[in-house]
């Protein structure tokens, strides 16, 4: 056994994070973790890291009880975490954040810099990643900033690899170098601990799954005693009806139309397509394949070379995202934590902040009518949270997407631009955010979503148009999408079907 | 919900129990502390500290800093100087010192927001050149024979700190209901908290930016008058270290150095705290020594406990970076 946790029993201030878990790990397995956003998944994983202290419970790895785990024991011990979002160091180069991890030297001794390069190299090349040693980390995207989190688990001959979200913003390619690696540190006889929010993977990569809920073990099973929807049951506790709430809807006219739009800072050239009222037009591409600058690009942030936006028709001089807003465009970007809402405000200031004017009388924010406001959001949209004045930063990450959402649908848009709706969300609140997007296009709002899960775009868009290397390749209806042609076209294969507009 | 209301104002609860900690060691070992002429000089020397760090503290929400007030304060004064000297109505020299004041909060403004420049750089940059520059013209020299009725604003001298105060607090109230009110102060905060979000939402960054610069330099150019008014002449040297005093204030009363948080509450408590911790220590018999070393102490805990209340993901993220 590589690790085990034994009636391990956590609380925050008196709310109940773990009650009497238990899991364990073999060499050579990957064990799956999955659950909903606050199922205590992660304090879990922090428990084992040494990161935080368990009430009651005991850790034993390699068979030895570990009376007290911190973070560097958790180390040298061969624990190794890759999480969601990258810790990496940006101004240091890829070579010195994986020196970082790996080197032991006393703090006097010589960096020989060209061993260091060629590690680096070596660790990366074995991940299958074509990235430089000497770029800072800056400069690396999402995915690849990943990959050096992975290389650097590698490199440390770690063990026990937990892996947190490692999919959430890689694309399909990318997801299957990672599963690549996933089988080599089986081989080696490493065990890997799997979190996913991402069930086919789970499907794909697990020997065995634990499913937690509100902080108890619901069940511990081998893959093939499980099915997909028994397996969203025991998370959620109710049965899913359908996965995707994707209904026909009868459209209106062109509420948003690009014609011909270049913007060469972000690499876009050619791009003209048009989403009527009612419609759902989902983005599906690489990442790097322009999907967010295009969004940028219409929002205003990075305004258009040539070409023309038009709005219901009419041509539409967008160079701020103030001036989309006026235009009735709204945006919910990509990283909401960086981006989507202000974590330090209350769940009523967020909900208002795009659209402070409708609920101001004369200038005045009309607090009533703000409050009254947020109260229908929080009830329309399931938002969990003790109350509208609690920080946005205290939510599960489901319920501040679902706040960026009402910030957006306080101001009433007629094109509602989603980038990665579902990115890193619960089951359950990703089931309710389909069926609002569902709502809001039988409302007669043109909906544009950026997804880089194909089940989603295909199960939610009427159209799919397929972006590569800052284009659009072709827009295909909802009968014509099949995952292989979409694939094929955003990785730009020959037979990936001509265009079609 | 009473439990919450006390906890989001810890800080202006602490600082005020501190105060009355303050007041009753006084009230038991030097009375004479509370002779109203005492109190009334210590009002009037503080006056210029609050109504700046009233600005300060929009400029600090919003995630930047001005180092040049002290600068800009000493120029406002010789200003306004200048203006009673050449004849002008009272009512005009003081609008003269706002503009003044606001004039040179643009040109802050300019240097932070569209030209993002970082803006302890920047007001490094015109705190230095504003002071020099003032020194190169007036060479040194000091505002006299100020017409009759430049000092005490023309009131008498009883009513004048009365009117002075009147003025400050209005502010202070008018300050503290639109940073709550007004979709501006609103907006204030959000660009504080996260400037790439309050983009996304709409908001334009750098014009609010560089509004708070703007507001900044002239409530500076108005304290600089309030207080010019109070001396027969005017040094051309005034407003030195006068914006650690103002920052220190602001810091003190729970704003945070990172922007997003703090209140004009807080900002008056921190104002009134450090304002009077000098002098009563004086009164309280304790060597003048150990009276920056304990405003030193106050500030050192108030940014500690700033430090220690990182938000839960930032401190989040350390771990995991401290674990990775």
């Amino acid at each position: 056994m590589l690790l085990e946790a034994q009636g391990v029993t956590k609380a925050y201030a008196g709310v109940r994070a773990l009650r009497r878990v238990s899991f364990d790990l073999h060499p050579g397995e990957v064990h799956a973790l999955v659950g909903e956003n606050g199922a205590g998944k992660s304090t879990l994983i922090k428990i084992m890291t040494g990161a935080v202290q368990p009430d009651a419970g005991t850790l034993s790895v390699s068979g030895q009880r570990v009376a007290h785990m911190t973070p560097a024991l958790s180390r040298a011990l061969g624990i190794a975490a890759i999480y969601q979002q990258p810790a990496l160091f940006p101004d240091l180069t890829v070579a010195e954040n994986i020196a970082l991890a790996l080197e032991q030297g006393g703090r006097w001794t010589r960096i020989d810099w060209r061993k260091r390069r060629r590690v680096a190299a070596d660790l990366l090349h074995r991940v299958g990643a074509s990235i430089e040693p000497d770029r800072p980390c800056e400069s690396l995207s999402m995915p690849e900033q990943q990959i050096v989190e992975i290389a650097k688990a590698i490199g440390a001959e770690a063990k026990v690899v937990i892996m947190d979200e490692p999919t959430a913003a890689l694309t399909d390619r990318e997801v299957d170098r990672l599963f690549a690696v996933v089988a080599r540190l089986r081989r080696h006889d490493a065990g890997v601990i799997y979190i996913s929010h991402r069930l086919d993977e789970v499907f794909t990569l697990a020997d065995r799954i634990t499913v937690l809920r509100d902080g108890d073990t619901i069940a511990t099973r081998p893959k093939s005693a499980l099915s997909r929807q028994s397996l969203i049951a025991m998370m959620i506790g109710r049965e899913l009806s359908a996965v995707f709430p994707k209904r026909p809807v009868a459209l209106g006219e062109v509420a948003l139309e690009v014609r011909n739009l270049r913007n060469r800072a972000a690499g876009l050239h050619d791009i003209s397509f048009a989403v009527r009222r009612g419609e759902i037009l989902g983005i599906a591409g690489l990442v790097g394949s322009g999907r967010t600058q295009l969004a940028e690009t219409v929002f205003g942030l990075t305004p258009l070379d040539a070409g023309e936006i038009l709005r219901d028709g009419r041509p539409a001089a967008i160079d701020s995202p103030a001036a989309a807003i006026a235009a009735g465009i709204a945006y919910v970007p990509e990283d909401r934590r960086q981006h989507g809402v202000i974590l330090d405000m209350p769940i009523v200031a967020n909900a208002s902040l795009a659209n402070l004017p409708r609920v101001s009388h004369h200038g005045l924010i009309d607090r009533g009518a703000e409050r009254t406001a947020a109260r229908g959001h929080v009830e329309r949209l399931r938002i969990k949270a003790a109350s509208i004045d609690s920080e946005v930063g205290t939510l599960s990450g489901g319920n501040q997407q679902k706040v960026a959402l009402a910030r957006w649908l306080s101001a009433s848009p007629a094109v509602l631009i989603l980038d990665e709706p579902t990115q890193g969300v619960d089951v359950g609140s990703k089931a309710e955010i389909h069926d609002l997007m569902q709502q809001l296009a039988e409302r007669g709002l043109a909906i544009v979503m950026i997804s880089s899960e194909l089940p989603e775009i295909l199960g939610m868009s009427d159209r799919v148009a397929v972006m590569h290397a800052g284009a659009i390749r072709a827009i295909l209806n909802r009968d014509e999408a099949t995952p292989a042609r979409v694939m094929a076209l955003a990785l730009a294969e020959e037979g990936g079907g001509t265009a079609v507009q | 919900m009473m439990t919450t209301a006390m906890h989001r104002h810890r800080r202006e609860i602490s600082v005020a129990l501190a105060i009355a900690v303050l007041s009753a060691a006084l009230a038991v070992a030097a009375p004479a502390f509370f002779d109203p002429t005492n109190l009334l000089d210590l009002l009037l020397a503080n006056l210029p500290v609050l109504i700046i760090a009233l600005g300060m503290t929009i400029v600090i929400l919003t995630g930047e800093i001005d180092i040049s007030v002290g600068s800009i304060f000493a120029i406002c004064a010789v200003i306004a100087g200048v203006l009673a000297k050449s004849g002008m109505p009272m009512p005009l020299v003081a609008a003269g010192a706002c503009a003044a004041g606001a004039c040179l909060g643009a040109v802050n403004g300019a240097l932070v927001a569209p030209a993002r420049i970082p803006s302890i750089v920047a007001t490094l940059a015109t705190m230095v050149a504003l002071r020099e520059g003032l020194r190169w013209i007036t060479q040194g020299a000091w505002i006299q024979d100020l017409p009759e009725g430049f000092q005490w604003l023309g009131l008498s001298q009883a009513s004048y700190p009365f009117a002075a105060a009147g003025t400050a607090f209005v502010l202070a109230l008018a300050f503290g209901w639109a940073l709550g009110n007004l979709p501006a102060g609103r907006a204030a905060y959000a660009v504080g908290s996260n400037r790439d979000a309050a983009r996304l939402a709409g908001l334009r960054v750098a014009t609010v930016t560089a509004a708070g610069f703007v507001l900044l330099g002239a409530l500076t150019g108005l304290a600089a008058l309030l207080n010019a008014v109070r001396f027969n002449q005017i040094p051309s040297n005034a407003g030195l270290g006068l914006e650690l005093k103002v920052i220190a204030a602001v810091v003190v009363g729970g704003t945070s150095i990172t922007g997003g948080r703090g209140t004009i509450a807080g900002t008056l408590l921190g104002v009134a705290l450090l304002g009077m911790i000098g002098p009563a220590l004086t009164f309280l018999g304790v060597s003048a020594y150990w009276e920056r070393a304990i405003q030193g102490a106050i500030i050192l805990t108030a940014v500690a406990i700033d430090a220690f209340r990182v938000r839960p993901q930032s401190h989040a993220a350390a771990v995991a970076a401290a674990r990775a």
